[in-house]
């Protein structure tokens, strides 16, 4: 089982996207309030923070390199249409975004009794930089509370729904 | 030293301020906004200056020439999340944010039901799931009541009310005593998903064979075979008759045509013939002519 835990750790997963997104993001995770019929096997839990977090990486490259087609592997669905969209949408205005996620509070929130959908909520820092024409216009800390529905792949967990929600 | 830096800044400071503010412009945003509805952001100052609204679900940009507020069509942002304004010009940049709100009116379900087939009287045996969603495919995250129903066609119905919880409900549901084909529904609002769910007889009970003298062998009959529900076992599953005489053992499996098995075998005298079905044991009998 999953049980609660909390942890402050250090993230060591490769960076496979951004040669910028250097600095690493501390996570703190808990499962407390985790509504599901099903037990939340250890490994799972594991695995699902681990795609997520692998998916911020590829969400940080796709959104610097104005590259769409980097966000195949880890989103899926209405989650990979909006990002596809936002990413079009900066290519024709000229910007490029790079995000660099400082800390990720998460929290499993639905586990679904089929097991093929986990839910997160993420209060997540980070610093944004907005480039217009390859111009550093401005860098921006903010805070946001992300919902994330995450299903399962071949070899792994894929984001399904990303959305802000208000804190 | 210390105090010298600090009066320096705060001379500079001084000096330069009313150029910043002379040249500069401020805006004023709303706090936040419900995805796809109009809004407005009032811009103060003068001077040639580009606003920017940049989140993960969406991009916008601006021109602004001078002080004006500029309007937003509805629909112009409709992505739920936090969205970060960013007012900028030559020398100068304002900054802020505000979050896009999912429509408060469902408009999509997203709703998984599992198995799409069981045994009948399963407790809890049936799940279903639901995310709900606005017209605009964002995640409702405040709390949203969902009627689950399930319905079979002898009338039964079982109906539970979750409230969401970020978006999110789910329910267990009986299979039912009566085999058939069952509807399971969720609704929000005038929203709502359907899905079937086929519920079959479960497995054989009270089994029972009997044995009559058929010429010169024995015929193994089986009575109508049925689960413990009374719901007919389908045609086609596999009954076992087993025949153990003087330390040696025989079987055959004989699939049921309409609702019974049957096989004509020839015994001893003295024979232990058995019935089974699966994991399921019949009755037992002792051949004598």
């Amino acid at each position: 089982m999953f049980r609660p835990f909390l942890i402050i750790c250090t993230l060591l997963t490769a960076a496979a996207a951004s040669a910028s997104a250097a600095a690493q993001a501390t996570v703190r995770v808990e499962t407390v309030n985790l509504q599901a019929s099903r037990p939340l096997q250890e490994q799972t839990g594991r695995a699902v923070i681990r795609d997520y977090l692998q998916s911020w990486k590829i969400l940080t490259a796709a959104l610097e390199q104005n590259r769409a087609d980097l966000l195949a592997p880890n989103f899926v669905g209405s989650a990979k249409d909006m990002l596809t969209a936002t990413i079009q949408q900066q290519t024709e205005l000229g910007i490029s975004t790079r995000y660099q996620d400082r800390a990720h509070d998460l929290q499993i929130v639905f586990y679904s009794p089929d097991g093929l959908s986990i839910e997160l909520t993420d209060k997540v820092e980070y610093d944004v930089q907005i480039l217009d024409h390859g111009r550093v216009k401005t860098t921006q800390h903010a805070i946001a509370r992300y919902v994330i529905v995450l299903t399962p792949a071949e070899v792994r967990w894929r984001v399904r729904v990303f959305q802000g929600a208000p804190r | 030293m210390r105090l010298r830096w600090a009066l320096h800044v705060g001379v500079m400071a001084a000096v330069t301020m009313p150029f910043a503010f002379a040249e500069g412009r401020s805006m004023s945003l709303p706090k936040s906004i419900e995805a796809g509805s109009s809004f407005s952001i009032q811009t103060t100052g003068s001077g040639h200056a580009t606003l920017y609204i940049i989140g993960t679900g969406q991009i916008l940009k601006r021109d602004v020439q001078s002080e004006q507020t500029l309007f937003f069509a509805p629909g112009s942002l409709y992505n739920a999340g936090h969205y970060l304004a960013v007012l900028s010009g030559e020398s100068f940049t304002d900054t802020g944010s505000f979050d896009v709100v999912p429509a408060i009116k469902p408009a999509n379900l997203s709703f998984l039901a599992k198995p799409s087939r069981l045994p009948v009287g399963l407790h809890d045996g049936i799940t279903g799931a639901v995310y709900v969603f606005d017209a605009y495919h964002n995640l409702i995250s405040a709390p949203t009541p969902v009627s689950f129903e399930l319905s079979n066609p002898s009338g039964a119905v079982q109906k539970r009310i979750v409230v969401t919880r970020d978006g999110a409900a789910w329910t267990e549901m009986d299979s039912t005593a009566q085999q058939g084909i069952d509807r399971f529904v969720a609704r929000v609002g005038e929203i709502s998903g359907t899905r079937v769910v086929e519920q079959v007889p479960g497995d054989p009970c009270g089994l029972k064979m009997i044995a009559k003298q058929s010429g010169q062998q024995v015929l193994l009959v089986t009575d109508a075979v049925r689960d413990c529900n009374g719901n007919a076992v389908p045609d086609g599953t596999i009954v076992t008759f087993t025949e153990t005489y003087n330390g040696s053992q025989s079987t055959i499996d004989q699939p049921l045509k309409h609702g019974m098995a049957q096989v004509t075998i020839s015994t001893h005298n003295g024979a232990m013939i058995s019935v089974a079905s699966g994991v399921v044991m019949g009755n037992q009998i002792r051949w004598e002519k």
